[in-house]
């Protein structure tokens, strides 16, 4: 039998706003209106504020951990801003300018770091779960919202953001091998911010790209510059224009760096070396957009000082917000386990003691039955911010 | 009045399945060999013709996959039967069955239901080996936010199985392969048994004994026996794991005086201690003797039919618990 190749393939890399500041006019034409180029620096700027006040309330004591999204900016936000506002965003943990873009109060996501669970109750009609933290799970739940969306006929898909280090985990390829099998309109974006923690990406994946995994499942897969706000959304436009119109699901590689640690608990100058980090510097995403905008006589350092004084104090007032939520009630640790409150928990709730002392219904004032006809909507607190 | 007819438990757990399908159309099963292979155990017979491949589907063998993509379909409202071929195979599914589906409503602060519903089968007894026999109910009743319900029969089967299913958190669905082909009645007319309501399978005046599935029969067995040595048992079937309906079980201690609870998964940390402990709690007064345990024997389940039968908690040691407890040893 002769020797035959069954499979030759390759693997696009996408770059529009480079490093330098060059433009490539054909592949970005019409991709981001000017108004909407000045939008989106703006926002990015706000991030970067927004990085630097919550890593300083973690230093001060005020915040327990918190990971920083420096240097990532453009990824979350570029794949948001080529969606629909109704299509799922299943995020892990360092996708803030995607989700604030959305419409995500800047304070849910430091309530959300400074302990309280509240911070996760998504308002309603923002069509995003909560920050997944542990690694790589939420990628089968968008799976699960891109079928369940599929069943019910409508044309709204999800996009799931994961890290480098995700694609090492199982869930990762269950979730890949669903959406291909299974035909399910799934944009799967991987930031590839070259770390997991102090793991450098090479002991992720030998394969060249990691981008090339989504091939393995059959899919479309792309890679592409990361910190380049117009690469973004193109891939993403292009990915989620095949997943609407054909219920394929495309995996994206974003390249990208992590300019921090990985989180307030991690000092990455134990194992990184600077020189790297400086290089990252450069191929910051704000700095090009900036240079962009200069270029084109849309930005100005007058109003970038303006800018600057703004993030400053929209975050300032986000923090503001933050911190004069009262801390949540003792008996809200028994509220949303369930959906209605069981018998034992409601007795616990009612007295407070530990189980073996708290679980006894003579101690509730007329019985479990009258507590019972309370109603839940009594002794269950309900959803939202107060 | 409502007929009743003579029907496996298989067909009871399809029947229940298939009326919720038939009634909400938000409901779909999805698992390994579901659809066209009609089920591992013929469970799902007849449900790919009946409902289409959109709402029967059959998976890649990739529990992780299933249990987690169903997650997401739940958050969206749906309400779907996700059936591992044995919960077993469960066990790759960990972070998504444990650390995800029972704390997504928590975690989201009350936004996201997870109205699921995993079920296959649990527990030693077929000769499977010790990897293909696990009895997971202690293992995962530890895990707040989620439901267990382990049924019995055909009639508990259908009833528990359509109410998990209306049911708006994750409910895991505990059946046994060894039972699957028990006939039992069942009615005609619709019927719906609630989680959290224990039966009494057999009354009696001198010794409650609470289990759970499939170690009921082995109890019944050991009742049989010890009424003919003239000690009256009173059994216990608790029905669901999460929530405890250990009202019944007080009621029933309160009047026999003696306990003796039997569980088919592993003596330390198990759903057995927790009865006991929870009987000591609230009826130390009233027992005449420390509640004794059964188990199966802590050692994996063995390959061998002579050797897995031993370990089980088997209608010997049930007999001996009770004789000990009631001072008839």
């Amino acid at each position: 039998m002769p020797v035959r190749t069954v499979l030759s393939t390759n693997i696009e890399y996408i770059s529009i706003l480079d490093e330098h500041g060059a433009f490539d006019a054909k592949l970005g034409k019409d991709l981001i209106s000017d108004e909407d180029v000045v939008k989106l620096y703006e926002h990015m700027i706000v991030c970067r504020r927004f990085d630097e006040i919550a890593f300083k309330l973690q230093r001060s004591g005020r915040m327990g951990t918190y990971p920083e999204n420096r240097g990532q900016e453009a990824a979350s936000l570029g794949a948001v801003y080529a969606l629909r506002k109704d299509d799922w965003l299943v995020p892990c943990y360092r996708e803030n300018p995607g989700l604030f873009w959305r419409g995500l109060p800047m304070e849910y996501i430091l309530l959300h770091w400074m302990g309280d669970e509240r911070g996760n109750q998504i308002p309603d009609g923002l069509y995003m779960t909560p920050q997944a933290i542990p690694i790589g799970t939420q990628m089968l739940h968008a799976v699960g919202l891109a079928w369940a969306g599929k069943y019910r006929g409508e044309d709204r898909i999800a996009c799931t953001f994961f890290g480098d280090g995700a694609t090492s985990e199982g869930d990762c390829h269950e979730a890949l091998n669903f959406a291909a099998n299974l035909d399910l309109p799934v944009v799967f974006v991987c930031q590839n911010n070259g770390w997991a923690i102090s793991v450098p990406a090479k002991i992720q994946c030998s394969a060249p790209t990691i981008a090339q995994r989504g091939l393995a499942y059959g899919m479309e897969c792309v890679q592409c510059d990361g910190n380049d706000i117009f690469a973004m959304v193109k891939v993403v436009r292009d990915a989620a224009e095949l997943a609407r119109r054909s219920h394929r699901p495309t995996f994206i590689e974003a390249v990208t760096y992590r300019l921090g640690d990985h989180t307030t608990a991690d000092d990455a100058r134990r194992y990184r070396d600077s020189a790297e980090v400086e290089m990252w510097k450069k191929r910051d995403p704000l700095i090009r957009l900036r240079k962009y905008l200069v270029d084109r006589n849309q930005w100005d350092n007058e109003k970038e000082q303006i800018l600057q004084a703004d993030a400053k104090e929209q975050v300032a007032a986000a923090v503001k917000r933050a911190e004069e939520i009262a801390a949540p009630s003792t008996t809200d640790m028994f509220d949303f386990l369930y959906a209605q409150l069981p018998d034992q928990l409601r007795i616990q709730r009612a007295t407070l003691r530990t189980a073996s002392l708290g679980q006894d219904p003579s101690q509730l004032e007329g019985g479990i039955e009258a507590s019972r006809q309370q109603g839940i909507e009594e002794t269950v607190s309900e959803p939202g911010l107060p | 009045m409502s007929t009743t007819r003579l029907i496996e438990f298989r067909d009871a757990l399809r029947e229940g399945m298939s009326e919720e399908m038939r009634r909400d159309p938000s409901v779909f099963l999805m698992g390994e060999e579901v659809a066209q292979y009609q089920g591992a155990y013929k469970v799902s017979r007849g449900m790919l013709q009946e409902f289409g491949p959109q709402r029967v589907i059959d998976t890649p063998i990739s529990e992780s996959g299933f249990a987690g993509l169903g997650i997401g379909a739940a958050m969206m409202g749906l309400r779907p039967i996700i059936e591992f071929m044995s919960w077993s195979f469960s066990l790759v599914a960990a972070d998504q069955i444990l650390n995800n589906a029972p704390k997504m409503l928590y975690m989201s602060g009350g936004q996201f239901k997870v109205p699921i519903v995993y079920r296959g089968n649990n527990g030693a007894g077929g000769q499977l080996g010790s990897t293909h026999s696990w009895s997971v109910e202690s293992m995962y009743a530890n895990v707040p936010g989620l439901k267990i319900a382990i049924p019995f029969d055909p009639y508990d089967a259908k009833g528990l199985i359509k109410t998990a299913i209306r049911d708006d958190n994750p409910v895991f669905f505990l059946e046994s392969e060894r039972l699957l082909s028990v006939k039992g009645d069942v009615p005609e007319a619709e019927y719906l048994i609630p989680l959290g309501q224990a039966t009494v399978r057999r009354t009696g005046s001198d010794c409650t004994i609470v289990s759970f599935g499939r170690p009921l029969y082995f109890c019944m067995e050991a009742a049989e026996t010890l009424a003919s040595d003239g000690i009256d048992c009173e059994v216990i079937d608790g029905r669901t794991i999460r929530p405890l309906d250990i009202e019944t079980i007080v009621r029933s201690v309160c009047k026999t005086n003696c306990c003796v609870v039997v569980d088919q998964s592993w003596p330390f940390a198990s759903i057995a201690a927790e009865v006991a402990a929870q009987v000591h709690e609230r009826c130390f007064d009233d027992l005449d003797h420390h509640v004794v345990r059964v188990h199966s024997d802590d050692v994996p389940p063995a390959y061998a039919y002579n050797l897995e039968q031993e370990m089980l908690p088997n209608a010997r040691k049930i007999c001996e618990a009770v004789r000990t407890v009631t001072y008839n040893a």
